[in-house]
């Protein structure tokens, strides 16, 4: 794995926790829900970088998870897409109990690895939820001015299960439905043959999605040529 | 800070003393969560080498590192992303069995952990003595899975999890303290779950 040193100096330094409130609350699909909050004391942040969200009981028992941020950092709120896990404690929460208005504990930006530079050619290889680091990193090229240094393929299963899918497509990225079929493809995984052009004058791919996304992801960009260092992942989910 | 509106305590708190502050029970799950494209690492090439600040750099091939004494650790680990997974069984060799034989220069205070993948992460020599550390193969008695850093992984499990490194390959003996991987990107250098080291500026 190569380190960029440079990486690691911007926005070195610690975050603390500080407190966002709930300014706009929607759900684009029955299991999502957005957030888009005002943070005090907010520091910069990169796109693909997260935010941890803390909830405190009245006993002091408290519960955390972080959620990566999709707003680039010119948005002047912060907006996250959540899944509503089943027995999900933080998640469901934000979903079912959590209103417009409500202050909540917040720590970010964090992650120096998992995030774009705004100026390296790269692509954005995501699946279901895992797009969000993808619209963040999209949204921060239009800011400057250089969407053609982001390159974006979205897979979901269909279009329901694919959030901003046509933000993504509006700014020209790949959308490919594993179990929906459209006018420009039918059903299935991408291909080799779908991602290579994809890959042509890009130094760098971030993969984000379930673990078996990723696992899936990452073998194509290797066998499309893609070296294994020049791969970051963000992978989440469990195995028994 | 007040306590947020309408939440409330869901969770039991696990097993009486067991579950470190801000952190969950995940039960039977066990996450994956990695940074890197997973390695596929054949055990016939693997080699693991404990060098630095050593008397006698040493390197084990597959076959030689199971011909060292085995050891267990049977209990709790911790991850950064605040789940817990409560009484896990591995099994390896400790890493004092590897240090012994290589002979660790006095003035060594500091162990980095390298993994072919080219992660590292850095620990103290005391957080990996005194049978607080192994490099581990077999989870509840089956091999490791690639995906959960087989064929061999560092096992730290009183720090987070992220000072196990999966896929690893040297353990380099150092004087000064230098960052891993993580640790150059915002996590905090040492990652003691009780006392909530989670990221650079936490005590």
């Amino acid at each position: 794995m190569t380190t960029d040193e440079s990486f690691a100096s911007v926005g070195a330094g610690s975050t603390a926790w500080t407190t966002g409130r709930i300014i706009t609350k929607d759900f684009p699909a029955p299991h999502l829900v957005r957030l888009r909050m005002h943070v005090e004391d907010r520091h910069r942040h990169w796109p693909g970088q997260h935010y941890l969200i803390r909830l405190r009981a009245p006993d002091d028992y408290t519960a955390q998870r972080s959620y990566s941020v999709a707003s680039d950092d010119s948005d002047p709120l912060v907006e996250f897409l959540v899944e509503r896990l089943p027995a999900g404690e933080v998640s469901e929460f934000l979903a079912d109990v959590a209103e417009v208005g409500d202050l909540l504990e917040m720590r970010g930006p964090i992650g120096r690895w998992f995030r774009w530079d705004t100026y390296t050619p790269a692509l954005c290889l995501v699946g279901g939820t895992g797009v969000v680091p993808a619209v963040a990193m999209t949204r921060a090229a239009r800011h400057h001015g250089r969407s053609d240094l982001i390159r974006v393929m979205a897979v979901g299963r269909s279009p329901e299960a694919l959030p901003y899918a046509e933000e993504l497509a509006a700014a020209g990225a790949a959308i490919v439905y594993t179990r929906h079929p459209t006018s420009a493809r039918p059903p299935g995984p991408p291909t080799r043959a779908e991602i290579t052009p994809l890959l042509a004058g890009t130094q760098l791919a971030y993969v984000c999605g379930s673990s078996r996304f990723a696992d899936f992801a990452e073998t194509l960009l290797v066998e499309a040529g893609l070296s294994a260092e020049a791969i970051r992942v963000e992978r989440f989910g469990v195995t028994g | 800070m007040p306590a947020t509106r309408g939440f409330f305590r869901r969770r039991p708190d696990g097993p009486a003393g067991r579950l470190p502050p801000g952190q969950y029970d995940v039960g039977g799950n066990w996450p994956v969560l990695t940074a890197e494209v997973t390695p596929r690492i054949d055990r016939e090439s693997w080699t693991l080498g404990v060098d630095g600040l050593v008397d006698r750099p040493t390197t084990w091939t597959w076959d030689e590192v199971q011909q060292l004494p085995r050891s267990s650790y049977h209990g709790d680990i911790h991850c950064v992303t605040t789940w817990s997974k409560f009484d896990v069984v591995f099994a390896g060799v400790s890493v004092d069995s590897l240090l012994e034989a290589a002979g660790p220069d006095p003035r060594a205070e500091f162990m980095i952990a390298h993994s072919s993948t080219g992660y590292t992460t850095n620990l103290p020599l005391a957080d990996v003595t005194g049978g607080k550390a192994w490099v581990v193969w077999e989870y509840d008695g089956r091999p490791l899975t690639a995906e959960h850093g087989g064929p061999v992984r560092l096992l730290v499990p009183h720090l987070y999890f992220w000072k196990s490194a999966k896929w690893i390959s040297r353990l380099e003996l150092t004087v000064e303290d230098r960052a891993g991987f993580w640790e150059r990107n915002g996590y905090h250098d040492r990652g003691d779950p009780w006392l909530e080291q989670r990221y650079q500026g936490d005590p």
